[in-house]
């Protein structure tokens, strides 16, 4: 990697998130349309960007058991008519 | 669900319009489960720290002044009962990722080796090895770069969002992200790469 790769490396993110300013924006992808490694190496971080985004832990919470949920709907009743109350 | 939703469905709760109790319940379980079991890595911690933040939320929601902050609001409640659960501060890392152990190569090498990544497929659900892959990678993150993670990307909560979750700046966020998903990257690579050779 050269010292411009480096300098791209760092705003990788912004930039794949279009959050870059518009001037950096250039500069990275002048550096890119003729750097051969770093268009392998942005490619594949927009990928794993990607997987990242759509990936979901796979882990999901059993169901709230009636007498939780009962207890939460009990929290909510009391803190809406504590709110009546003050207005 | 899109940030109208959000601000109507806030805007019901605190009405007490009926439905949405359950719709916020139906809609954030499984949202904060996530949240707190990639947190406590525990299945039975998180559940309690779910629960916890689901009775917080109702017990507290008149705190909540602008509807529109509706989940930032939420997982920064899920964020805070981590942390008393593990009594431990998330902020405080123990291992910081360094962008220069994340580059493809070291500076002065002449060789820039990437897996190939067309290999890949685009669909992860459907792949239980990539998603196992994942799994591990997002595990192995240090916990300050996985909650960014989680919140950014998995939940899709805005920088300015998620530096309100996590109590630090929209920059720290971009800097943890960045650095988040290029040590996701890595392992990917390093899994593609595992699977060329055994080829």
């Amino acid at each position: 990697m050269n010292r411009d790769c480096n300098t791209i490396f760092a705003m990788l993110s912004e930039y794949l998130d279009r959050d870059l300013a518009p001037a950096d924006c250039e500069e990275l992808e002048r550096h890119i349309q003729s750097c051969e490694p770093c268009v392998a190496f942005v490619d594949s971080l927009k990928k794993s960007v990607s997987l990242g985004q759509a990936y979901s832990p796979g882990t999901e919470p059993p169901p709230l058991a009636p007498e939780t949920k009962q207890s939460l709907k009990e929290a909510y009743e009391k803190m809406l008519a504590a709110r009546q109350q003050q207005q | 669900m899109n940030l109208p939703d959000e601000v109507q469905l806030a805007r019901d709760l605190l009405a007490g319009v009926p439905g949405a109790f359950e719709r916020v319940v139906d809609s954030y379980n499984s949202k904060i489960f996530r949240y707190t079991y990639a947190m406590c890595r525990q299945r039975e911690d998180a559940e309690e720290v779910a629960q916890e933040t689901l009775m917080k939320v109702f017990q507290n929601l008149d705190q909540l002044h602008d509807p529109g902050r509706l989940k930032p609001w939420i997982f920064r409640i899920a964020k805070n009962a981590c942390l008393m659960k593990r009594r431990k501060s998330v902020f405080a890392p123990t291992q910081e990722l360094s962008l220069d152990e994340l580059k493809p190569v070291k500076d002065g090498e002449a060789r820039l080796e990437i897996a190939d990544w067309s290999q890949l497929p685009e669909d992860i659900a459907a792949n239980k090895e990539l998603h196992q892959a994942l799994d591990h990678a997002v595990a192995d993150l240090p916990d300050l770069y996985r909650a960014v993670f989680l919140l950014r990307d998995v939940e899709g909560l805005s920088t300015e969002e998620a530096a309100e979750v996590l109590e630090v700046t929209t920059d720290v966020v971009k800097t943890r992200l960045h650095r988040a998903r290029l040590a996701l990257r890595k392992q990917l690579d390093d899994h593609l790469r595992r699977k060329e050779v055994c080829a």
